[in-house]
């Protein structure tokens, strides 16, 4: 067998081809989440079950007082619509991994994996179509809780934008990262159990943290630790005009872990290279 | 077979002549899963404008190949060149000379094949226009152009794989891997398949690589690679294999080498 010659030289790729890649893996990402409209319904009913429901039942039992960045007594509906938002994205997070584990099986994974264009980047575009995706559904959510009196100033519409580009790729590389360890679709009840439920109930997402601290300074702790208690907080001080430097760093470096351990996951000689044949045998 | 190609060996090599650098070369290849063996010392190459029939009973190891060459799965050990490209070492320009059709379906069900298409196209960086402009003449060359803008569910097996083939010729590439590709299709639809393919190997001088276990879908002229048991029995001109094989036929020329095999194997 001949040795290995190069017959072409390499000319890499221009920005322009990277430009019109990731304009197309969003593109697909939002084609898709238009056929689903189950997906789109139940990403909206959710949050919303908790806010006209929950919230209604919980307004009389929790007090809140007055902590940044809110300037006046609020209603707990106030309190808790950015945890919701979080939430939504961390939904959008985790059923975006639940795709990939789907896509895998199914194969699509494989065409997206064989584009000629580093594996990362095109890793870092699904991110950013789930991303999008999810901002679509933040959105509509803000526009529905208006009319149950939520209504932070018209720019914070504007300056809660970034925070939640932030936040849903740090929800959304932690989903990548779950991805490459889960075999089988089936696992997504034990991501359920395990992920989401905990990340949730265990932040600042319902209820503030010094109420939380008052009855059990350890759960505190875990709380503070938690990313998704800083995810909520940037987008809630977001949401009011105002940056929350140490939730911003705490998802700006979460983000970047996540993302960079997503990559390793799906690096052809780590991660996916282990595992049997992924379509069938033979 | 060869032995695997030493690791250090200098790249240094007199100017090739395009034609005598190979499409596909695999220079022993050995991949495992854990402690079971798929592939032990693989060595094959693919001329470009060629058809060579990847021949191997379920199992053989056929997929696991495919993977490494598309670059899903590392290479554990020995070397894919495309082109000369080294898959490992500059697997972008490895795999865009490479188009490649899966064993199984990897369209998105609930999108156009227009959309399937540019989706595709968008992958390999090739911009809107020039994207739309392909698509529309490789469905008209496919025959389903009048269906561009139906759903992929509604399309039969026999039109998936057709659109599965124009999409791995979007991007005009000089290789294209084929996995078992006419499994599942009626004998008119499989007949299409096949002829289409092997027009793109005489008039487009694309190197095809068909993996296959059924023998009637090789013709005499293709070149053929008899992979069992993860290792490559024989190899070479259809002719040449079947005569080596002291055989009539494709069939039992396969059966005596596979046979043989495990006789060896079960005696040493």
């Amino acid at each position: 067998m001949s040795s290995i010659t190069t017959h072409d030289a390499p000319r890499g790729f221009s920005a322009r081809e990277y430009m019109t890649c990731l304009t197309g893996i969003v593109w697909r990402e939002g084609l898709r989440f238009l056929h689903q409209r189950e997906r789109f319904v139940s990403a909206l009913v959710r949050p919303l079950v908790w806010l006209f429901i929950f919230a209604a039942g919980f307004r009389q039992v929790l007090g809140i007082s007055i902590i940044p960045p809110y300037e006046t007594y609020i209603l707990y509906e106030v309190f808790i619509a950015p945890g919701l938002m979080a939430m939504i994205q961390l939904f959008n997070g985790m059923q975006s991994s639940l795709s990939m584990v789907y896509d895998r099986e199914m194969g699509n994974m494989r065409t997206l994996l064989v584009s000629p264009l580093p594996r990362g980047f095109l890793l870092f575009c699904k991110l950013l179509a789930g991303t999008a995706v999810s901002l679509l559904q933040v959105y509509a959510f803000l526009i529905i809780a208006w009319f149950w009196d939520i209504t932070p100033p018209l720019s914070g519409y504007l300056t809660v934008l970034p925070a939640l580009i932030l936040s849903g790729l740090m929800l959304g590389s932690l989903g990548m990262l779950i991805s490459s360890g889960i075999k089988q679709l089936e696992n997504f009840a034990g991501v359920m159990n395990f992920v989401i439920f905990p990340m949730f109930f265990a932040s600042s997402a319902l209820y503030p943290l010094w109420r939380v601290q008052e009855g059990s300074p350890y759960l505190y702790y875990v709380c503070e630790a938690n990313p998704f208690t800083h995810a909520v907080e940037l987008i809630r001080f977001a949401l009011y005009r105002q940056i929350n430097w140490i939730s911003l760093a705490v998802v700006g470096a979460c983000t970047i872990v996540f993302m960079i351990g997503a990559i390793f996951a799906y690096d052809p000689s780590r991660g996916l290279a282990r595992r049997g044949p992924a379509g069938g045998e033979g | 077979m060869t032995s695997p190609a030493p690791i250090a060996e200098p790249l240094q090599m007199p100017k090739p002549d395009p034609a005598a650098v190979p499409a596909l070369s695999i220079d022993g290849v050995s991949h495992a899963y854990g402690p079971r063996r798929a592939l032990i010392d693989v060595s094959f190459g693919v001329r470009p404008a060629s058809f060579t029939a990847l021949l191997g009973l379920n199992g053989a190891g056929k997929s696991t190949l495919f993977s490494l060459i598309t670059r899903l799965f590392g290479i554990q050990s020995g070397r894919v060149g495309i082109f000369g490209h080294d898959v490992s070492r500059t697997p972008g320009e490895a795999l865009r000379l490479l188009g490649v059709v899966f064993q199984p379906r990897t369209l998105d069900l609930d999108l156009s094949l227009t959309q399937n298409l540019l989706y595709h196209a968008a992958l390999h960086g090739i911009i809107r226009r020039e994207a739309a402009a392909r698509s529309a003449e490789l469905l008209a060359r496919i025959g389903l152009a009048d269906r561009a803008r139906s759903k992929v569910r509604d399309l039969s097996g026999g039109q998936m794989r057709r659109l599965e083939i124009a999409r791995a010729l979007l991007h005009r590439p000089r290789l294209l891997l084929l996995d078992e590709p006419t499994v599942g299709l009626d004998v008119k639809a499989r007949a299409d398949i096949i002829s289409h393919v092997r027009q793109l190997v005489t008039e487009q001088g694309i190197g095809v690589l068909w993996a296959t276990h059924l023998f009637d879908e090789i013709t005499t002229g293709d070149d053929l690679v008899v992979l069992h048991q993860g290792k490559v029995l024989a190899q070479g001109p259809m002719g040449r294999v079947i005569s080596e094989a002291g055989a009539q036929d494709v069939n039992t020329a396969f059966m005596r080498l596979t046979g043989a095999q495990m006789m060896a194997g079960g005696g040493a």
